[in-house]
């Protein structure tokens, strides 16, 4: 299989903490390929690396040994093919929710016209469901509506691989779902290559074609990686009675519960 | 709210009468040379001088808004000169935690003197004391303003920078929609110090170097024993100085963000 992204033998090690002793292995050796336009999803428990990794991909930080390559080519700096949604949100505090979006487009497409990028934010503002609130900056919104604006701004730029960095853990349990669907809604219409971390394992078998499971940190190991055979589109109220959804739902959690610790 | 505004206003009358009660108490009864001006002389005074603040009858005689524009306009030159080369070399320190260390014993040996001091060697070096005069105002408000904006820029948080490298913007677009917007906040404090440590030096520095200014009218109207222009020109002083800041302090409250 020639992967689209490959995480090529990733470790990754903390340097001590006062010089001295051998530092922390976070994760060990982690080999993940991901397809063209498939969403992968990491679970672990906390510790285990699993932002890290994805700051790896994309580029914000350094692995200690392996690499990452995208379409053919090495990635060790940050850049457009590879948005984040951040678990904070991370938009900028003196912009409003529309220039957020429109800082991301005009860096995406220099040569625009100024009209045709407030055209195109304006369609993601719309797509979100962000209409009404785009002149507010973030700290007007509330933490669903301000994610909302993190994945408009990662959307709209067409990067080609998405990295979700724990995107709905500081969102209400009920705007979560809501904003859970709007995500499968947009990756359906864009159908981009998505790599996401998350320790919700419903969260998890919703979205992906495929998850990855790693062992507790330290020196977290990719224990094992689970297909998502369910049909799409996956509608919340069918899956809670799925055999099939029940079935992974009970592997994840047993391996998150007991797997983890045997493995390690 | 409401109800504690009025009460302040209150009080702020009151203290004000009180001081100006003990002031004309103070001098009441006192032959002219042998105490200060009573508060009714130097309102006098002012009425007669806000009536003309524009005549100019020569090099020791000029109305006391020719004296303070020229006073602000010294400043304004200094302190543009000291804000843009402060923000800049400031970013720079911000951005760089190596070079802010090896410049920072440096800073903090330069700060603590009077910019006053630096006044020979302008008027050595460059022979006019009217530049002079500008320069002493950018040593004095130099130093604010270069700190808080290395602390402001060296404490924007990770975050924000993370998103300016994954979009990749340019180093002038970095700068201008991440980096300044990002640490204005503190940058706007430090100019507001600067503007009001330059507004201090600037009255001393004309009492320097004469021929204009609101600091040499004070001299001047010294040396001719007019007591009541000198207080005039005090009260005069800090009004100018408390504009200063309050315009600054609208600026400060326009950039503001919270997080």
């Amino acid at each position: 299989m020639t992967s689209y992204l490959l995480v090529d033998h990733v470790s990754k090690t903390f340097p001590p903490a006062e010089g001295r002793g051998d530092g922390l292995d976070v994760f060990d050796d982690v080999t993940l390929e991901i397809a063209r336009g498939e969403f992968v999803t990491m679970i672990g428990h906390s510790g285990c690396g699993k932002s890290t990794l994805l700051n790896i991909i994309a580029g914000l930080e350094r692995p200690t040994r392996g690499g990452v390559v995208l379409e053919g080519r090495e990635v060790t700096r940050p850049g457009m093919d590879r948005m984040v949604v951040f678990q904070n949100f991370s938009l900028m505090p003196w912009m409003t929710a529309f220039d957020n979006i429109r800082l991301a487009v005009r860096a995406a497409h220099p040569g625009w016209a100024r009209a045709e990028v407030a055209a195109h934010v304006q369609r993601w503002v719309d797509m979100v469901g962000l209409g009404g609130a785009e002149s507010k900056r973030p700290a007007a919104l509330s933490g669903g509506m301000r994610q909302r604006v993190g994945l408009a701004r990662a959307f709209s730029t067409e990067p080609k691989v998405l990295l979700l960095d724990e995107p709905f853990a500081q969102i209400d349990a009920l705007t979560r779902g809501v904003i859970q669907d709007e995500l499968v809604r947009m990756w359906s219409a864009t159908r981009n290559t998505v790599f996401m971390v998350t320790h919700d394992v419903d969260e998890a078998i919703l979205l992906s074609d495929r998850i990855a499971l790693m062992t507790r940190g330290p020196q977290a190991k990719l224990a094992e990686q689970v297909e998502v055979k369910l049909a799409r589109p996956r509608r919340r109220a069918d899956l809670i009675d799925d055999p099939e959804f029940l079935r992974l739902r009970t592997h994840i959690l047993r391996f998150l519960v007991e797997g983890s610790l045997t493995l390690t | 709210m409401r109800r504690d505004r009025l009460r302040v206003a209150l009080y702020s009358l009151l203290i004000g009468a009180v001081l100006l009660g003990v002031w004309q108490a103070a001098v009441a009864g006192k032959p002219a040379g042998r105490s200060i001006p009573g508060p009714a002389a130097v309102a006098a005074t002012a009425a007669h001088m806000l009536a003309h603040p524009f005549y100019d009858n020569g090099p020791n005689d000029k109305g006391i808004g020719l004296q303070l524009a020229a006073s602000l306009g010294r400043m304004a030159i200094g302190y543009t000169i000291a804000s843009v080369i402060a923000v800049s070399l400031g970013v720079v320190l911000g951005l760089s935690p190596v070079l802010y260390r090896a410049v920072n014993p440096y800073v903090q040996v330069l700060k603590p003197i009077s910019p006053l001091a630096w006044m020979p060697l302008f008027l050595y070096t460059i022979r006019d004391s009217a530049q002079a005069a500008v320069l002493v105002i950018v040593m004095s408000s130099l130093w604010p303003t270069l700190a808080n904006t290395a602390f402001g820029v060296a404490s924007i948080k990770r975050d924000y920078l993370n998103v300016a490298a994954i979009l990749q913007l340019s180093w002038p677009r970095r700068l201008v929609t991440v980096i300044l917007p990002a640490a204005a906040p503190a940058i706007v404090a430090g100019l507001r110090i600067s503007v009001g440590s330059a507004w201090v030096a600037i009255v001393a520095a004309e009492m320097l170097i004469g021929g204009t200014g609101i600091g040499y009218f004070v001299w001047n109207e010294w040396n001719n024993l007019a007591l009541t222009s000198v207080i005039f020109a005090i009260l005069a002083i800090g009004v100018i100085g408390v504009l200063l800041d309050a315009g600054l302090g609208r600026l400060s409250r326009r950039l503001a963000y919270t997080e």
